[in-house]
C-alpha cells in the first residue's frame, strides 16, 4: 500500500509530508527531488523506481505531488488516489498552488489523516468530510450524539455520499451533458478517429432520501422497448437513438442493476457532481469540417489556405471558435487575411490563431495567410503538426437525448412533478485535429 | 488568518521560543506553537528536543489540536520511546471517548507509533474498538491490526486478533468488510503458506455482496482479494464473474482494471465454447478502451496492461486498433506505449492504417519516438507479409529525409526485412549504399556492412564500399569489427580473384593487432577454415540461415501468466514479477493462472492468445543439421583419433567456454550455422536485438580453442541441432559429471535385441543400466546355433549421445550351443555423435566367428542423466524463464498411485532431482532438474494433486527433442 505521502512545490522543497509506512524514510523525500523534479531530462514516465522504491507522481500546475511505496501495491489505485486527493483539497480550498498549501497545511494533514489509513485510501467523498473535517477544525465536541453517530454512519455508510435530513424549500435539479468531441482526419478530408466522451452533470438541490431513474436515448433500451410496441414505433425511435460504446457512473448509481437491466437509478449526492461519462463512436455530428492547403513556395515562403464549414442547423450558433494553425519554428514573419473573425500571428506560440466568436450552422469561412521563413541549414523536416480547433455547440454531437429523469421520495410529501428540471446540452471540442 | 507564516520562522534560538510558546497558559498562543513545530517538522528540520513539551498539549479537548500532537507523536515516538510511553493514558482514555471520531483517532494513532513497550498497552483498547458498536470505529481498528502486525506478528497471532479480523468479513457494514479484507490481505502476504484468508464459496459470497455497497476503494480491496482466489470449478468461476462485470461500469478506473484482473483470470477456467466465455470477451473490451480517455498517468497504467492482455488474449481488442493512434499532445510515456500496442494488433486487416499512422510518426519531433516508429514499420513488414512490399517502399521514403537517426534505424530494420524474405527486395540496396556515409551508430554501421557482405556478388564495388569501412578497423566498435570481418571473408568467398588483399588485411588486423579475444578468434578461425578447405569454408559460411521469428518482444508465457494475475498493480506497469522489485517476503510468492476446468489438459497457460497474432510458429529452423553434420564430421574424422591426447587442454578450453563464451558462440548464426540455432530458439528476443546478438556473435572460446580446432571439442553442446558437433563437449561435462553414488536406478527387464533367426543363431537380449554413475549395457548372449561360438567384439555406429563400448565385450569362453552368458559392458559417452532418430537409437554392430550381425536397440535417456544434475534454484529460475515457451512441452502420466514425496524419491535414484516442491491448493508443484552427459540440461516442473492419480509434466529443454524422452523416462521410472 502507499507507504507515503508528499507534496514539493516546484524547486522541489517539501510542503507536505506524511509516512505511513516504516519502509519508507526520509531520505525517499530527498531520492524523488533529485531523480524527477530536479532531472535533466524530460520525465518519461510518471512511476519511477528508484532503489527499489517506486515514486507515482501527477503534476497540477507546479505542484508536484507524489505517493512512494516499497510494496507491489495496485497503481492505478494509486493514480486515482492522488487525483481524489487533488479534487478533495481543490474543493476545500480552492486551485492547488503552494501558497494554498502552505496556507491550508494543517487542513491537509488533518485530510491525510483521515483519508489515507495505513496507505489505505478511506471514504474520501468530499460530501462526507466536509461534515466532520471543516476548516475551523473543530466541530467535535460541540455535536450531539446523534450527530456524531449520523457522521460515522454517513461516513462508512452505504450511501456514503449523502446524508439525511437535507430540506430544500423548492426542489430542484440541473442536468448538464457535457460532450467533448474528438476528431483526428487525415489532410484528404477522411476521418482516421472520431469519437466522443461525454458526461452528464447533475446539480441536485432535493429534499430527503430521493430515489432517482434516469433515461436517456440508448440504443438498447429503446430497442429493448421497440420489441413491444409496434414496428413502426421501433423504426421512429431508432433513428434517435445511439449507440453507447462504454460508460462509467458515479459510485451512487447502482451498477449491477445497469448490467441487468440497463436502467440508471440511484440517490444523488447533494449539489454538484458527475453522473456518469460515456463513449461513442457511432454516428456522430462532426460540427466543423477543416480543409487545409499547404504550399511551400520555394524554400522561405510558405502559403496556407484553411477553409472551415459548421455543419449542423442553421438556427443553431457555435461559439468561441479558435482555429491554430501551427507555423514552422524559423517563421520571420505572417501575412493573414480572413473573411471573418480575427487572426493573429502568435510568435510564442507558432502558430497563427484565428478567433471567431459566433458562427451559425452550414456556413463556411476562409482564412489564408502567408509564411515567411527564415533560410536555415536544418536538416530536420519541420513536423508540421495538425492543425486544431476549439469551438462550443448548444448540441450533443453524439446525439444522445435525456429522456427522463425521476424522482421519487415515499418518505417527503413531494412527487416527481413538484421537482423543477432543468436539462442543457454543451458539445465542445476536444482534440479536434486536422493534419495537414 | 493563514498558516503559510508558520514556514518562515527560521531565527537561532528558535527551539526556546517554541519551547515557551508550547507551555504557554493560553491555548491560542499553544496552538499556534504546534503549528510552527509541524511545519518545521515538515521541512525536515529536527524538533526532536520538544517531545515533553508537544505531549503535554496533548490533554486537550481541542480535537485540531490534538491531531497535530498526534501527528507529532508518530514521527518522533520511535526516536523517544520512553517520553512516548506519557502518552499512552491519554490513548488509552480517548478509546473510551463518548465520541467515536475521537475513539477511531486513537487507535489509529496508536497503531502508527512504533514502540514495542507502547503496543502492549495497545491491545486492550484495540479489543474493544474491534467490537465497538460504531461502524467508523471498527473499521479504524481493522486496518489498525494489521498497522500492529507490521510491528509484531507475534502479538497479534498470540492475542487472538486474527480470529477476531476474520470475523469482520461478516460485518454487516461494508466498509468493515472491505477494511478487514485489505488487512488480512496483507497479513496474508507475509504468511504465504497460512490459510489465513480462506476464501471459501461462502466468504466469496459475503465479499461479492458487500461489493457492491462499499467505496470505491473498498471494491478494490475486495476485488483485488477476490483475484487470489481459486474457484472450484467453471460454474462457480462464471457466477463469480457474472457478479463482477458489473464493475466495469464504475467510474474509478482502479475498480474496473482490478474487475478486469479478475475477468481475465476466471476466464482460464471457462470452457471456450460455452457462451457465456465469448461474452465475457465481448464486455471487456469496451471498458479498457475508456480507460484511454483517463488522465495521462492513469492511461500510461492502463496501457501497460493492455500491451499484456493483448499479448494473453489478442481477440479482445483486435478491432480496436484506432483508440491505440496516438495523439500529438499525449506525453511521451503514452505515445511509446500505444506504439507498441498498434504493432501487436497489427494484422492484414489494417495494416494499411496502421503504416499510415507510423508514417506520420516518423516524422515528429521526439527523437525515441521515431525510432521507434521506424522500427515499427519494419516490424510490420516481417508480421504482415502483403504488407512487406509497401512498408519497404515507406522505409525507403524515409530514408530520403535524410535525417539522420531516422536512415540509421531504418537500415537496421531492412536488414532484418532481407532475412525475413530473401532475394525479394534487394533491388534497394543500392538506395541503402548511397547512405553509407551518414552511418555514425555502429548497430547500423553493423547492419550495412552485413547487408553489404551478404549482397557482395550484387554490388559491383563490394569490395571498396568494405575497404572504406577498414581504413578505421581500430576505432570501430567490436560490434562493427566483427562484422567486417565477416563480411570480408564472404565477400572473398564469393569474388575470391580480386579481393585477396582485402581478406589478408582483416585478417591480419583482426588476428594481429587486435587485443578482443572474440575478433581474434573468429579471424582465427576463418583464417584456418579458407587455408585448409575452401569448399568446407564456402559450406558454413554462406550457408542458408534460418528464419527470423516474426513476432517479437513477447513476454515470456509463465511471466506473462504471473503479470496477468497481477493486472493493475505495480508489476504490470514494470512487467517485472513483484520479486524483482520488493524486499522482503512480501508479495514474492508467485501467482498462477488457475486451470482450465474439466478437460485436464494444458493447464499451463493454453495458447489461444497467440492464435490471433502469429499463425505461423514464431521461428522456423531449417533442417540443414544433418548435412551439415556429415560435412563436419567428414573433415574431423581424422581428427577424433587424437581426442584423447588432446583432452587436458581442451578441458581447460571448455570451461572458458562455459564462462563466457559460450553465449556468444551460440550468437553467431550467419557464419557458421552449424553451430548452433539457440539464438534463434530465443523467440522472445526482438528481432533486431537479436540480429544484433547475431552480428556481435562470435566464434569464442579460448586461444588454446583456436589452435585445437581440428577436434570436435570446438563445438558446443548444442546437440539437437548440430548433432555432429556435440560430442567432444558432451565428454568434459561427462569427466566432472562421474562422481560415483549408488543409486536406485531403475533397470529395466532384458528385452530381445537379435533374434537368433536373423543371427545365425546367436541371439541376443539385454537392457541398459546406469550404476554409480558409470553407463553399462547389460547383455545376455545365447548360442542357439550348433556349433560353438567365440572371437566376439562389439562396436556402436555413431549416435546421438556420442555412446561407445569403453571396454572390450568380455566373453572370455567360447560359448557352447544352448549355452547363455551375462555379460555387462561399460559404455563411455566419448564416442562419435551423429543425430538418430528416434533420438535414442543405437545401432549396435556384434562381430563373432562366424559373422557380423547388425541390430538396433533404444536406450532410456535416463542412462544419460548426470549425478550432479541438481541445478541451484535461482539458476534454475533464471534458465526456466530464458528458455522459451515454445520449447515446453507437457504430457500427462497416468495411473500413478504415489505421493509427490515419493515420486520425488524415485526419480532421485535416476538423476532426477527435485529442487523445490511448493504446495498450492492440496496441489504439489515440484521443480526438476536434469544434466545430460553432454552437458544440456532439462527443467520440469510436476504436478501432483493430492487423489489424482495423473500427473502433468511440463518439461522445458533448449533442445525440445529430448523432451518425449524425458517424459518417457519418467513414465518408466515412477510406474515400476
Amino acid at each position: 500500500m502507499i507507504g507515503g505521502l508528499f507534496i514539493y512545490n516546484h524547486k522541489g522543497e517539501v510542503l507536505i509530508s506524511r509516512v505511513y509506512r516504516d519502509d519508507i524514510g526520509r531520505n525517499a523525500v530527498d531520492a524523488f527531488r533529485v531523480n524527477v523534479i530536479h532531472a535533466r531530462q524530460q520525465v518519461r514516465s510518471p512511476v519511477t523506481n528508484i532503489a527499489r522504491t517506486s515514486f507515482f507522481h501527477v503534476k497540477r500546475s507546479n505542484i508536484w505531488l507524489a505517493a512512494v511505496t516499497k510494496q507491489n501495491v495496485n497503481a492505478a489505485m494509486v493514480f486515482e488516489f492522488l487525483y481524489k486527493m487533488c479534487d478533495v483539497m481543490t474543493a476545500y480550498f480552492g486551485k492547488i498552488s503552494e501558497e494554498n498549501i502552505k496556507n491550508n497545511f494543517v487542513l491537509i494533514y488533518e485530510l491525510l489523516d483521515e483519508i489515507l489509513d495505513f496507505g489505505y485510501p478511506q471514504n474520501s467523498e468530499t460530501g462526507a468530510l466536509k461534515t466532520f473535517i471543516t476548516q475551523q477544525g473543530i466541530k467535535g465536541q460541540h455535536q450531539t450524539k446523534e450527530e456524531q453517530s449520523q457522521i460515522t454512519s454517513q461516513v462508512t455508510g452505504q450511501i456514503g455520499w449523502r446524508r439525511e435530513g437535507i430540506k430544500y424549500r423548492r426542489n430542484e435539479l440541473f442536468l448538464d451533458v457535457l460532450e467533448s468531441v474528438n476528431l483526428l482526419m487525415s489532410p484528404q478530408g477522411q476521418v482516421l478517429s472520431a469519437h466522443v466522451s461525454g458526461r452528464v452533470v447533475m446539480k441536485s438541490y432535493l429534499s430527503g432520501m430521493p430515489e432517482c431513474k434516469f433515461g436517456m436515448n440508448d440504443k438498447i433500451v429503446i430497442d429493448k422497448q421497440g420489441k413491444g410496441g409496434t414496428t413502426d414505433d421501433a423504426g421512429k425511435s431508432g433513428k434517435q437513438s445511439i449507440a453507447i460504446d462504454d460508460c462509467t457512473f458515479h459510485q451512487c448509481v447502482r451498477l449491477s442493476k445497469f448490467d441487468s437491466e440497463r436502467s440508471i437509478s440511484f440517490i444523488p449526492p447533494d449539489g454538484e457532481y458527475e453522473l456518469m461519462r460515456y463513449r461513442t463512436t457511432k454516428d456522430i455530428i462532426l460540427p466543423f469540417r477543416v480543409i487545409p492547403l499547404v504550399r511551400e513556395v520555394g524554400r522561405t515562403k510558405l502559403e496556407v489556405k484553411v477553409v472551415i464549414k459548421s455543419n449542423f442547423k442553421p438556427s443553431l450558433l457555435a461559439q468561441k471558435i479558435e482555429v491554430r494553425i501551427p507555423t514552422p519554428l524559423n517563421t520571420s514573419g505572417v501575412q493573414v487575411i480572413c473573411m471573418k473573425g480575427k487572426a493573429k500571428y502568435k510568435a510564442s506560440e507558432n502558430a497563427i490563431v484565428w478567433k471567431i466568436k459566433r458562427m451559425a450552422g452550414m456556413k463556411e469561412s476562409q482564412i489564408s495567410a502567408e509564411i515567411e521563413l527564415l533560410p536555415t541549414n536544418d536538416k530536420k523536416k519541420w513536423a508540421r503538426p495538425p492543425i486544431s480547433m476549439n469551438f462550443e455547440v448548444p448540441f450533443a454531437p453524439s446525439g444522445l437525448k435525456v429522456r427522463y429523469l425521476k424522482v421519487f421520495e415515499s418518505k417527503l410529501n413531494y412527487s416527481d412533478h413538484d421537482v423543477i428540471k432543468w436539462v442543457r446540452y454543451i458539445g465542445r471540442s476536444g482534440i479536434y485535429e486536422t493534419r495537414c | 488568518m493563514t498558516d503559510s507564516k508558520y514556514f518562515t520562522t527560521t531565527k537561532k534560538g528558535e527551539i526556546f521560543e517554541l519551547k515557551a510558546e508550547l507551555n504557554s497558559d493560553k491555548k491560542e498562543k499553544k496552538k499556534e506553537a504546534v503549528k510552527k513545530v509541524i511545519a518545521s517538522m515538515t521541512v525536515g528540520k529536527d524538533v526532536s528536543a520538544l517531545f515533553p513539551d508537544v505531549v503535554n498539549c496533548m490533554q486537550t479537548d481541542n480535537l485540531e489540536l490534538k491531531k497535530l500532537v498526534y501527528l507529532y507523536l508518530m514521527n518522533y515516538a520511535k526516536s523517544q520511546p520512553d517520553m512516548a510511553i506519557m502518552a499512552v493514558n491519554t490513548f488509552v482514555k480517548d478509546c473510551e471517548d463518548p465520541n467515536p471520531l475521537i475513539r477511531a483517532l486513537a487507535v489509529r494513532t496508536m497503531g502508527c507509533i512504533r514502540v514495542d513497550k507502547i503496543t502492549e498497552y495497545l491491545c486492550e483498547p484495540l479489543r474493544k474498538c474491534l467490537k465497538d458498536e460504531d461502524p467508523y470505529v471498527r473499521k479504524t481498528a481493522a486496518v489498525c491490526v494489521a498497522k500492529l502486525h507490521d510491528i509484531n506478528a507475534q502479538l497479534v497471532e498470540d492475542q487472538g486478533f486474527l480470529d477476531t479480523l476474520k470475523d469482520l468479513i461478516s460485518d454487516s457494514n461494508p466498509m468493515v468488510v472491505a477494511n478487514a479484507v485489505a488487512a488480512l490481505s496483507e497479513i496474508a502476504e507475509s504468511h504465504p503458506n497460512s490459510n489465513l484468508l480462506d476464501l471459501n464459496p461462502q466468504t466469496i459470497n459475503k465479499l461479492l455482496t458487500a461489493l457492491n455497497e462499499c467505496t470505491e476503494w473498498g471494491q478494490i480491496f475486495i476485488l483485488d482479494c477476490l483475484a487470489n482466489y481459486t474457484p472450484r470449478d467453471d460454474r462457480e468461476s462464471q457466477s463469480i464473474c457474472e457478479r463482477v462485470t458489473p464493475r466495469l461500469s464504475h467510474a474509478n478506473s482502479a475498480v474496473v482494471l482490478s474487475a478486469v484482473k479478475v475477468l481475465m483470470k476466471f476466464m482460464e477456467m471457462l470452457p471456450k465454447d460455452l457462451d457465456y466465455y465469448g461474452t465475457l470477451l465481448k464486455k471487456l473490451a469496451p471498458p479498457l478502451v475508456t480507460l484511454l480517455s483517463a488522465e495521462p498517468e492513469l492511461q500510461y497504467v492502463a496501457l501497460r496492461n493492455i500491451n499484456l492482455i493483448v499479448q494473453k488474449r489478442p481477440e479482445i481488442l483486435k478491432h480496436e486498433m484506432k483508440v491505440f493512434f496516438v495523439k500529438y499532445n499525449d506525453p511521451i510515456y503514452v505515445k511509446l506505449e500505444k506504439l507498441d500496442i498498434m504493432i501487436r494488433l497489427a494484422s492484414q486487416a489494417n495494416i494499411a492504417q496502421v503504416l499510415a499512422e507510423l508514417k506520420e510518426y516518423a516524422t515528429e519531433v521526439d527523437v525515441d519516438f521515431v525510432r521507434k516508429a521506424v522500427r515499427a514499420i519494419g516490424r510490420c513488414a516481417i508480421k504482415v507479409e502483403q504488407s512487406a512490399e509497401r512498408c519497404v517502399s515507406t522505409l525507403l521514403d524515409l530514408i530520403q529525409t535524410k535525417v539522420n537517426y531516422v536512415v540509421q534505424e531504418a537500415i537496421v530494420v531492412i536488414k532484418d526485412i532481407f532475412r525475413k524474405y530473401p532475394n525479394k527486395y534487394e533491388s534497394v540496396i543500392a538506395t541503402l549504399c548511397e547512405n553509407l556515409d551518414s552511418l555514425d551508430e555502429p548497430e547500423a554501421r553493423a547492419a550495412m556492412i552485413w547487408i553489404v557482405g551478404e549482397y557482395a556478388e550484387r554490388i559491383d564495388n563490394a569490395d571498396e564500399l568494405l575497404e572504406s569501412f577498414l581504413e578505421g578497423f581500430h576505432d570501430e566498435s567490436t560490434q562493427v569489427q566483427l562484422q567486417l570481418l565477416t563480411a570480408i571473408v564472404k565477400l572473398f568467398l564469393k569474388k575470391p580473384t580480386e579481393t585477396q588483399e582485402l581478406v589478408q588485411q582483416v585478417l591480419s588486423l583482426a588476428t594481429q593487432d587486435s587485443d578482443n579475444p572474440d575478433l581474434r578468434d573468429r579471424g582465427y578461425i576463418y583464417w584456418r577454415l579458407l587455408s585448409t578447405d575452401p569448399v568446407a569454408a564456402k559450406e558454413v559460411v554462406l550457408a542458408e540461415k534460418p528464419l527470423i521469428s516474426e513476432e517479437t518482444d513477447l513476454i515470456e508465457p509463465t511471466l506473462l501468466d504471473e503479470l496477468i494475475c497481477h493486472i493493475g498493480t505495480l508489476a504490470s506497469v514494470y512487467h517485472k514479477p513483484p520479486s524483482a522489485f520488493v524486499e522482503g517476503s512480501r508479495g514474492v510468492q508467485h501467482k498462477r493462472l488457475p486451470a482450465r476446468a474439466g478437460s485436464g489438459e494444458s493447464a499451463e497457460s493454453p495458447e489461444v492468445g497467440q492464435s490471433g497474432t502469429s499463425e505461423a510458429p514464431p521461428a522456423v529452423i531449417p533442417s540443414q543439421g544433418d548435412l551439415l553434420g556429415d560435412l563436419l564430421n567428414l573433415d574431423l574424422a581424422p581428427a577424433t583419433t587424437t581426442v584423447p591426447s588432446v583432452q587436458p587442454s581442451m578441458q581447460m578450453g571448455a570451461m572458458d567456454l562455459l564462462g563466457g563464451g559460450l553465449d556468444s558462440l551460440m550468437g553467431d548464426e550467419s557464419d557458421t550455422p552449424g553451430v548452433s540455432h539457440r539464438t534463434e530458439m530465443q523467440s522472445p528476443q526482438p528481432s533486431s536485438d537479436y540480429s544484433e546478438r547475431e552480428l556481435g556473435g562470435d566464434i569464442g572460446g579460448s586461444p588454446s580453442m583456436g589452435a585445437a580446432l581440428g577436434a570436435p571439442a570446438a563445438m558446443p553442446a548444442a546437440l539437437s541441432n548440430a548433432p555432429a558437433v556435440g560430442g567432444g563437449l558432451g565428454d568434459l561435462f561427462d569427466l566432472g559429471g562421474g562422481v560415483g553414488m549408488p543409486t536406485g536406478f531403475y533397470v529395466a527387464p532384458k528385452t530381445l535385441f537379435l533374434p537368433a533367426m536373423k543371427a545365425k543363431g546367436l541371439e541376443i537380449s539385454g537392457t541398459f543400466a546406469r550404476r554409480g554413475g558409470i553407463i553399462q549395457m547389460d547383455l545376455s548372449l545365447t548360442n542357439k546355433a550348433m556349433s560353438v561360438m567365440t572371437d566376439f567384439a562389439i562396436q556402436f555406429n555413431r549416435n546421438s549421445f556420442g555412446l561407445a563400448p569403453a571396454g572390450p565385450l568380455q566373453v572370455l569362453t567360447p560359448l557352447t550351443p544352448n549355452q547363455t552368458i551375462d555379460v555387462s559392458l561399460p559404455l563411455g559417452t566419448t564416442g562419435p555423435v551423429m543425430k538418430m532418430e528416434p533420438l535414442n537409437n543405437l545401432q549396435v554392430a556384434v562381430k563373432n566367428n562366424i559373422d557380423v550381425f547388425y541390430f538396433s536397440c533404444q536406450y532410456p535417456l535416463s542412462l544419460l542423466f548426470v549425478e550432479d544434475g541438481k541445478m541451484e534454484r535461482q539458476v534454475f529460475l533464471a534458465t526456466w524463464k530464458d528458455i522459451p515457451n515454445d520449447n515446453e512441452a507437457q504430457f500427462q502420466i497416468k495411473d500413478v498411485h504415489l505421493n509427490s514425496d515419493a515420486a520425488s524419491n524415485k526419480l532421485q535414484g535416476s538423476n532426477i532431482f527435485t529442487i523445490a516442491k511448493r504446495t498450492v491448493d492440496a496441489q504439489d508443484m515440484l521443480y526438476q532438474s536434469i544434466k545430460l552427459t553432454n552437458g544440456i540440461w532439462v527443467l520440469a516442473e510436476m504436478r501432483v494433486q493430492t487423489g489424482n492419480p495423473n500427473y502433468t509434466l511440463s518439461i522445458k529443454c533448449r533442445a525440445p527433442e529430448v523432451s518425449q524422452f524425458v517424459y518417457q523416462c519418467y513414465e518408466l521410472v515412477l510406474k515400476n
